[in-house]
């Protein structure tokens, strides 16, 4: 086993550890059977894990790194399979054991927890039982005293009043305690290597800190090994001992957390580190440097924000839900006191005032639930809310009901940036045609006076590519389906979209979340140029800080429908007044700087 | 670049086509049993419509000298009790079978459709009302239900294609207010609302485009079934008269000469039922990953 280990890896693994590593993976090649024949996801992959250490693969998407751990689970695709290279897992060769013996391996000597813990539960049993056949299978517990085990393994996983949790079905709980149950499930029967892949990636970041603490101290306390598949070098540096970076199937840099970060080797490693949103930096910043300084700098000079009349002013806004049988019951638990039966609404939005001036970038930034983007919708006028002011330009929206909207003069105005680029952008219509749906519907007097009558709609595809040519969208990728093209690009559709009208407030709705790191700085910065190009406003709707702060010149904290704090992005970030602001700032992991 | 804006036009709105093309062929070259029901459909197609001009010999004219007589060189599936060649009834029988078919899948398509698009994307009360109207339909053993409209409507082909319509509307409505439903809140329904698309706009443009793929699907599968139903009706004695050809009424009259031997008057009709059932039952399958742009890579 020992003959062809490089030394570098050698290196890395704990010295004491003579018996070997617990899992080694020489020159794993994986290949794809696609309609365009054979395609690499893995090439030449090598890594080795000894006992009680955790590994961190860190790459984008498509670069190979949960097909590299799919493959030691042996749970590929049917299509999928292993070209070459051996995969050994405490002195078991996993490439060429039996299903038999793998699923004997699997669930009792290795497990792995999946992105979306909701997806990974059974919805309709009660999570206690679903732990308890975890351990009945695999002979943890007997018939007798299976709830008592459950009981203990809850205890385990810091769920709080076990006993009532026991009879709780998935959709009563948080993300964060689905989780929480997926990793007991995970943990029951104490395997030696947990492999988790992307764990807490739609989780807030409070819960991400709290459910990565609970994964390290119970795999350390058990001496496990850990793979940590994510795409967040924060998160790789903040939990992991040895870092892997993946590109395009390959491992391009394999060092221990502590030098990754200091003195990375590969470029592509330094690409991603400046691509990370950290503390101390500004939005060019995030491109390589070569990038950075090629792109004609957008006007340094800070957009004339007037104080005089405030764009969008919105007062005492409240939207009420009715609040139906099932989640009240759920906060009665989770509050702990009982509901008022009398209390028959839930107020998502609690009476929140702010302004964005002419030319301003403002921050919504809170947790899921927080009523951010309840918010941003009723201000898009998508939906009505129960009472407030929102006053547009003078004008006060708000009165106008969100169904007659759409015909309101003031629509092409206020337009939106979604935040999944993929399920806002039609399946059926190709980019050009998704790009000029605004133009067709509202632009008709703009496109007439500046190119003369769009009859023949030339003068509107002219404007089209116009549009792709400002949000950097290569023209001959306008006849393609959403479908093919790449994240970025479809996040680059979804902007030229909202931005063809010209409107003088765009809200942007978490317009990165669902892009890689690389991406979202292209993204950024690509927004941030527009916005002076055009003199837009943002109302930039998100969770995460850091990235905020790189584009608003002011933040709004909300909890729980209310504001809490509001102020300068420095000041929220620098001088936090109050205490939510302080945890959630706490709570973001970045690569050590 | 501004310099030829025209040059992509042109590219874009052919090579629409020819994509389609070559995407049809991949599925079909990919599943070789699409390739068999678009193959079976062509046979139908064509027997449907130059069938009655090819056929050796009138399918009404009867010949009582040659009664009754097994399949032969002259007549290859035999004759029936007044002589008639079952051949040329059986492809002439084609075109009538087939119009039922599509004329009443066409029907109930854009009525169920529509309706249920209506309940999925609006909800309330128009969800309601039609809900309740296919709790209705639903309520009737679907067969005897096609049997009463037909009674009481008059016993003619028109009312065989709106009665299979009726009894297959649930059916298009349950999928599409599903699909609709789904799509309700999607982010590029969202999104064409922001651009200024009133609701029905969105319907016709957003939502009918995405849910084509599944009706397409449910189409194929209920045209085999109205197939059945005509015929079934015929069999039974409503709506198509003798002597039309038809396939149900050639098979209830050959029905009575199986006991006493004569299996063919019986079994060439019920066999090309057959044939029509299931080339649209395998052409469902291979349409939908025809129509579906996400397959296209």
């Amino acid at each position: 086993m020992h003959g062809v280990v490089d030394p570098a890896t050698v290196a890395l693994a704990p010295a004491e550890e003579a018996r070997g590593p617990l899992l080694n993976v020489r020159d794993l090649t994986v290949e794809f059977a696609t309609r365009r024949g054979l395609v690499r996801a893995v090439e030449k992959v090598n890594l080795t894990l000894a006992k009680g250490e955790t590994l961190g693969i860190v790459g984008e998407s498509g670069s190979g790194k949960s097909v590299t751990s799919y493959t030691v689970m042996r749970i590929l695709d049917r299509a999928g399979h292993i070209a070459e290279g051996a995969i050994t897992f405490s002195g078991i060769d996993v490439a060429h054991a039996s299903e038999r013996e793998m699923r004997d391996l699997r669930g009792r000597e290795m497990s792995m927890i999946f992105q979306n813990p909701r997806a990974a539960l059974n919805p309709i049993r009660k999570v206690g039982h679903q732990i308890g056949d975890v351990l009945l299978q695999h002979v943890q517990a007997q018939p007798g005293n299976v709830k008592e085990k459950v009981i203990d393994v809850l205890n385990q996983v810091r769920i709080a009043r076990p006993e009532e949790r026991y009879h709780a079905y998935p959709f009563e709980l948080s993300g964060g305690m689905c989780q929480r149950i997926v990793i007991a499930l995970a943990l029951a029967c104490r395997p030696q290597l947990l492999i988790a892949d992307e764990p807490t990636t739609g989780l807030d970041v409070t819960t991400q800190k709290a459910v990565m603490e609970l994964v390290t101290e119970l795999t350390r306390a058990r001496g496990m090994s850990t793979i940590l598949i994510t795409h967040d070098l924060g998160l790789a540096a903040t939990y992991c001992d040895t870092v892997m970076v993946m590109e395009k199937g390959k491992v391009v840099e394999t060092a221990p957390a502590e030098q990754i970060f200091r003195n990375p080797q590969h470029a592509y490693t330094r690409k991603l580190m400046r691509a990370t949103p950290r503390p101390g930096i500004t939005l060019k910043d995030l491109l390589p440097e070569a990038e950075a300084e090629a792109g004609a700098a957008p006007p340094v000079a800070p957009m004339v924000v007037s104080d005089a009349v405030p764009l969008l002013k919105v007062e005492a806004l409240v939207k009420e839900y009715p609040r139906q049988g099932a989640p009240s019951a759920f906060l009665a638990k989770f509050t702990g006191k009982a509901v008022d039966p009398k209390d028959a609404t839930f107020r998502a939005v609690d009476g929140i005032s702010f302004e964005v001036k002419k030319g301003e970038s403002v921050g919504l930034v809170g947790e899921s639930g927080c009523g951010k983007s309840t918010t941003s919708t009723i201000v898009m006028r998508l939906i009505d809310s129960t009472s407030g002011r929102i006053t547009f330009d003078g004008q006060d929206i708000g009165a106008i009901p969100a169904r007659e909207f759409a015909h309101h003069p003031l629509r092409r105005r206020i337009q939106m940036v979604f935040q999944d680029p993929t399920e806002s952008l039609n399946p059926r219509y190709t980019a050009a045609r998704a790009i000029a749906d605004p133009l067709l519907r509202m632009g008709g007097k703009d496109i007439k006076g500046t190119f003369g009558g769009f009859g023949g709609g030339s003068a509107l595809e002219d404007k089209v590519e116009e549009l792709a040519r400002m949000v950097g969208l290569p023209a001959d990728l306008l006849d393609r389906f959403p479908h093919q093209l790449s994240g970025g690009q479809k996040a680059r559709v979804g902007i030229a979209r909202a931005i063809a009208l010209k409107p003088d407030l765009v809200i942007l709705d978490e317009p990165t979340a669902a892009l890689d790191v690389s991406v979202q700085a292209v993204v950024l910065n690509l927004l941030e140029e527009l916005k002076h190009t055009l003199g837009m406003s943002y109302l930039f709707v998100s969770h995460d800080l850091h990235v905020v702060r790189l584009l608003c010149d002011r933040v709004i904290v909300m909890r729980q429908g209310r504001v809490v704090e509001e102020g300068t992005s420095e000041q929220v970030l620098e001088a936090p007044k109050d205490a939510y602001t302080r945890e959630l700032i706490a709570a973001i992991p970045h690569p050590p700087v | 670049m501004t310099a030829v804006p025209s040059a992509p036009a042109r590219r874009r709105s052919s090579g629409g086509l020819m994509a389609t093309l070559k995407h049809a062929h991949y599925v079909i070259s990919d599943n070789p049993v699409t390739g068999l029901a678009f193959f079976m459909l062509l046979v139908l197609v064509l027997a449907a419509l130059v069938g009655p001009f090819l056929v050796p010999y009138d399918p009404l004219a009867s010949n009582t000298m040659a009664a009754l007589q097994p399949p032969s060189a002259a007549h290859w599936f035999g004759t029936d009790q007044l002589g008639r060649d079952i051949l040329s009834r059986v492809v002439v029988a084609t075109r009538l079978d087939l119009a039922i078919a599509v004329f009443s899948v066409a029907l109930v398509f854009a009525a169920g459709g529509i309706a249920g698009i209506a309940a999925g994307f609006f909800g309330g009360w128009t969800d309601r009302i039609v809900g309740r109207i296919c709790d209705t339909i639903m309520a009737f053993p679907l067969f005897v239900l096609a049997m009463g409209i037909v009674a009481a409507l008059g016993n003619t082909v028109t009312n065989i294609v709106i009665a299979t319509a009726i009894i297959n509307f649930p059916l298009y409505a349950r999928v599409a207010r599903s699909e609709a439903a789904i799509r309700r809140q999607a982010g590029f329904v969202q999104a064409a609302r922001l651009t200024g698309n009133s609701e029905w706009r969105i319907v016709l443009t957003q939502i009918l485009p995405n849910i084509l793929p599944i009706m397409m699907v449910q189409m194929s599968l209920t045209m085999g079934y109205a197939i059945l139903n005509a015929a079934g009706l015929s069999f039974i004695g409503l709506g198509v008269r003798p002597p039309t050809s038809e396939w149900g009424i050639m098979v209830a009259e050959g029905a009575t000469f199986i006991v006493s031997g004569e299996w063919w008057i019986a079994l060439f009709p019920g066999l090309a039922l057959m044939f029509a059932v299931f080339c649209f039952n395998l052409l469902g399958d291979g349409l939908r990953d025809i129509v579906d742009p996400q397959r296209r890579t």
